[in-house]
C-alpha cells in the first residue's frame, strides 16, 4: 500500500504548494497521507481481530469442553466477574461462551449468505453485460425492481412465508444482497470489454462464452471478492435483525440476534450485560472486516481510495 | 431569488417515474403472491386455526373456495389487485380489522417518527460533518469519523435497548416505550412528544453515520477546490468560506442521496418501532410476519415499495432544483 505513494507528492510537507496553505485548507487526501502510520496500525489491528474471531469460532467450541447450554440457576444474572468475564444470563449460562457460540452461528450464516449472494450477483451481472441488448435491459430493470423493496422487509417476508430457521435466513439474506454485486460486476465487465486484450481474443476467434469466462470474469473477481467480504458484516447484521424480531433462528440456538432478543427481559429488570456484549460482538468484527476490506480495496484500486466505504 | 421553478421538466420527470412505478408495483405484488404460493404456508389452515385439525375435508374445501384460494396464482393476484384499486385490501387476521383501516390508523405515527428522526439526522449529521471536514485528520475529525463508523456497525435494535436501559431505567428521565403513559386515556401532544424522544433519537442516530461521512467527504473535497481558495484569497472570514462556499457545494452530492436513504429508514423504523412498541406500521409489519398475516404483509410490502420510489423521485427533483446543470432527465 505505502509503496504506491511518492514521498514528495502533493500533500506532503516537501510540496511548496501545500506548505503555505492555511490549516483548514488541507485537503482530505493530504490528511490521509499524513496518517500512514495510523493506517498501518488500523490494518494490523483489524487483521489481529479477524484472526482472533476466526480462531475463536473454529477452535474454541471443539477443543474447549464448555457447554454453552449448561444451566446453573444458582448463578443467574451475575454481573461480569473474573469467573464470568461477560456475566451470566437469566438461567445462569456463561455469556462469554454463549457469545462465542453465537458469533460462530452468525458468522457461518453471514459467510454462506455472502458467498451465495456473490455467486448470484456475479452470474447475473456478467450475463447482463456480456449478452447486452434486451437481455441486459430486462435484467437490470429487474435489479431496479428488486432494489425498490427495502431489504429487511423482503427478508422478513421470505422468512415469514417459510418457516424460520437457518436456511430461510440464509436464503432471504442472499436474495436481498446480490443486487449491488450484480451492478458492480456488470459495470466492471463493460469497462473490461473495451480493453485491447479482449479485442485480441475476439479477433483470434474466441466465442462470446469463452471471452466471458476466460478473459472477463478473472478480471472481475477481485472486485466481486471485495464485495463478498464487505457483504459478510451486512449479512451478519441482517441475520441478527431477523433473529431479534423473532423471525430468524430459533430462540434456543445462540446467535448474536437471539442473544439480544433473549436478553430483553433481563434488560427491563435493569441488568445491562446480557444485552451489551452480544452487540459488541457484532460491532467489533464488523469494523475489523471493513478495515481489512478497505486495505484490500486500496491495493486493487488506488484511484478509488477517496471513496467512502459503507 | 425569484427564479421561477421549471414546472414543465419537473412534471415530465414525475410522469416518467409514475410510468415506471406501475410495472414495478405489478412485479413486486406478483412476486409477493408467487413467494406465498411457493411457501408451505396454507391460508386455510391459518384461517381455521385449531378447528382445522378436526374439520372434515368437505368443510376445508368449502372454506378454501370461500377464501378464494383454490384459484390459480395469477387470478388470485388479479383479484387482489383489482380489489386493492377499489380500496379493499382484505382483512388482517392479527389486527382483526380491514387492512386499509389498520394502515390508516398507524401510518401517521410512523411518518411522525420517521420524519422527526430524518430531520434530526440531517441537522446533526451536517453539523458534525462540517466540523470534521474543517480540520481533516484533527482530533475532532478522528473522533467524529470513528464514532460514525462504530455507529454504522451497531444494530439499531441494540442501540434502542441500551437507550431504554440508560434513559428509562437507570436515569428514569424518559418513558421506555409506547405512545402514551399506561395510565392516560387520551392521546395528548405532550405525552406523545415525551414518548417520541427516545425512538426518534435512536432512529436518528442509526441514520446519522452516513450523513456525517458524506457531508465530511463533500465539504472536505469542496474545501480544496478553486472557488474556496479564491474566497480565502479575497480575505473572507473563515466562517463565510466554510458555510457559504464549501458547505453549499459540498452538500450537492449529499442531496441526491437523501431520497435513496428511504429503504434504510424503513429498515431502521422496523427495528426501532419494535423495540419501543411504537404503534406504527413498521411494528405492525413485524407482527404480521410473525403470525403470517398475508393480506397485511402484502399491502405493507407494496406500500414500502411506493415509499422507496417516492424517495428516489424526491431526490432527483431536489438535485435538479439545487443544481440546474443536472436537469430533470433522469
Amino acid at each position: 500500500m505505502a509503496d504506491t505513494e511518492a514521498t514528495t507528492g502533493p500533500g506532503t510537507a516537501a510540496d511548496p504548494v501545500t506548505r503555505w496553505r492555511p490549516v483548514a485548507g488541507r485537503s482530505l487526501a493530504g490528511a490521509r497521507k499524513a496518517s500512514r502510520s495510523t493506517r498501518a496500525w488500523r490494518v494490523g489491528s483489524s487483521a489481529a481481530i479477524v484472526t482472533a474471531v476466526v480462531l475463536a469460532v473454529l477452535i474454541v467450541p471443539p477443543l474447549v469442553a464448555l457447554d454453552e447450554q449448561a444451566v446453573h440457576l444458582a448463578d443467574k444474572l451475575l454481573p461480569p466477574s473474573a469467573a464470568h468475564p461477560f456475566g451470566t444470563d437469566d438461567v445462569g449460562r456463561d455469556l462469554l461462551v454463549r457469545c462465542v457460540y453465537g458469533l460462530r452461528v452468525s458468522l457461518l450464516v453471514g459467510v454462506v449468505a455472502a458467498v451465495v449472494a456473490t455467486v448470484i450477483g456475479t452470474a447475473v451481472g456478467a450475463l447482463a453485460a456480456s449478452a447486452g441488448g434486451w437481455v441486459d435491459r430486462v435484467v437490470m430493470r429487474l435489479v431496479d425492481v428488486f432494489s425498490s423493496v427495502p431489504h429487511l422487509l423482503l427478508g422478513i417476508f421470505i422468512v415469514a412465508m417459510f418457516r424460520p430457521g437457518v436456511w430461510p435466513v440464509v436464503i432471504s439474506v442472499a436474495l436481498t444482497h446480490w443486487l449491488s454485486t450484480a451492478r458492480i460486476v456488470r459495470a466492471e465487465v463493460l469497462s473490461l470489454r473495451s480493453r485491447p486484450y479482449v479485442d485480441a481474443a475476439i479477433s483470434g476467434g474466441a466465442s462470446r462464452w469463452r471471452v466471458t469466462v476466460r478473459h472477463l470474469l478473472p478480471g472481475v473477481l477481485p472486485q466481486a471478492g471485495l464485495a463478498a467480504v464487505l457483504m459478510v458484516p451486512h449479512a451478519i447484521w441482517h441475520e441478527s435483525a431477523l433473529s431479534f424480531l423473532g423471525l430468524g433462528l430459533p430462540t434456543h440456538q445462540a446467535s448474536l440476534g437471539t442473544l439480544v432478543q433473549g436478553a430483553r427481559s433481563s434488560l427491563l429488570a435493569g441488568d445491562w450485560w446480557p444485552t451489551l456484549f452480544p452487540g459488541l460482538f457484532i460491532i467489533v468484527p464488523t469494523l475489523a472486516i471493513a478495515g481489512l476490506a478497505g486495505a484490500w480495496r486500496d491495493r486493487i484500486n488506488p484511484r478509488r481510495r477517496s471513496e467512502l466505504m459503507l | 431569488m425569484t427564479r421561477s421553478l421549471p414546472w414543465g421538466p419537473m412534471a415530465r420527470l414525475v410522469g416518467r417515474r409514475a410510468a415506471f412505478a406501475v410495472p414495478v408495483l405489478l412485479a413486486v405484488t406478483f412476486g409477493v403472491f408467487a413467494v406465498a404460493e411457493a411457501s408451505p404456508f396454507d391460508p386455510v389452515k391459518a384461517y381455521a386455526g385449531t378447528a382445522g385439525l378436526t374439520a372434515s375435508q368437505e368443510n376445508l374445501d368449502q372454506l378454501r373456495a370461500n377464501l378464494g384460494v383454490d384459484k390459480p396464482l395469477v387470478s388470485r393476484w388479479w383479484d387482489w389487485l383489482t380489489a386493492a384499486l377499489h380500496g379493499d385490501l382484505g382483512d388482517s387476521s392479527t389486527l382483526r380489522q380491514p387492512v386499509a383501516d389498520a394502515i390508516g390508523e398507524r401510518i401517521g405515527w410512523s411518518v411522525l417518527l420517521a420524519t422527526t428522526a430524518f430531520v434530526l439526522a440531517i441537522l446533526v449529521g451536517s453539523a458534525l460533518g462540517v466540523l470534521a471536514a474543517r480540520r481533516p485528520g484533527g482530533w475532532l475529525d478522528r473522533c467524529v469519523t470513528s464514532l460514525a463508523y462504530t455507529l454504522e456497525a451497531a444494530p439499531p435494535f441494540w442501540l434502542g435497548l441500551l437507550a431504554v436501559w440508560l434513559f428509562a431505567l437507570h436515569l428514569g428521565v424518559l418513558p421506555a416505550g409506547g405512545l402514551t403513559d399506561t395510565s392516560s386515556v387520551a392521546v395528548t401532544a405532550g405525552q406523545v412528544s415525551r414518548h417520541l424522544v427516545l425512538p426518534a433519537a435512536v432512529l436518528a442516530v442509526s441514520q446519522l453515520p452516513w450523513f456525517v461521512l458524506y457531508v465530511r467527504q463533500g465539504v472536505g473535497d469542496a474545501l480544496g477546490d478553486d472557488p474556496v481558495r479564491g474566497a480565502r484569497a479575497r480575505g473572507l472570514a473563515e466562517r463565510t468560506v466554510l458555510l457559504k462556499h464549501a458547505f453549499r457545494s459540498g452538500m450537492l452530492p449529499v442531496l441526491t442521496l437523501v431520497g435513496s436513504r428511504v429503504p434504510e429508514l424503513i429498515t431502521g423504523a422496523l427495528l426501532v418501532e419494535t423495540v419501543f412498541s411504537w404503534p406504527g406500521i413498521a411494528a405492525a409489519t413485524v407482527q404480521a410476519a410473525t403470525s403470517v398475516d398475508f393480506p397485511l404483509l402484502a399491502a405493507l410490502t407494496a406500500l414500502a415499495t411506493v415509499a422507496v420510489l417516492l424517495g428516489n423521485l424526491l431526490a432527483d427533483l431536489l438535485y435538479g432544483l439545487a443544481d440546474p446543470r443536472v436537469g430533470f432527465d433522469g
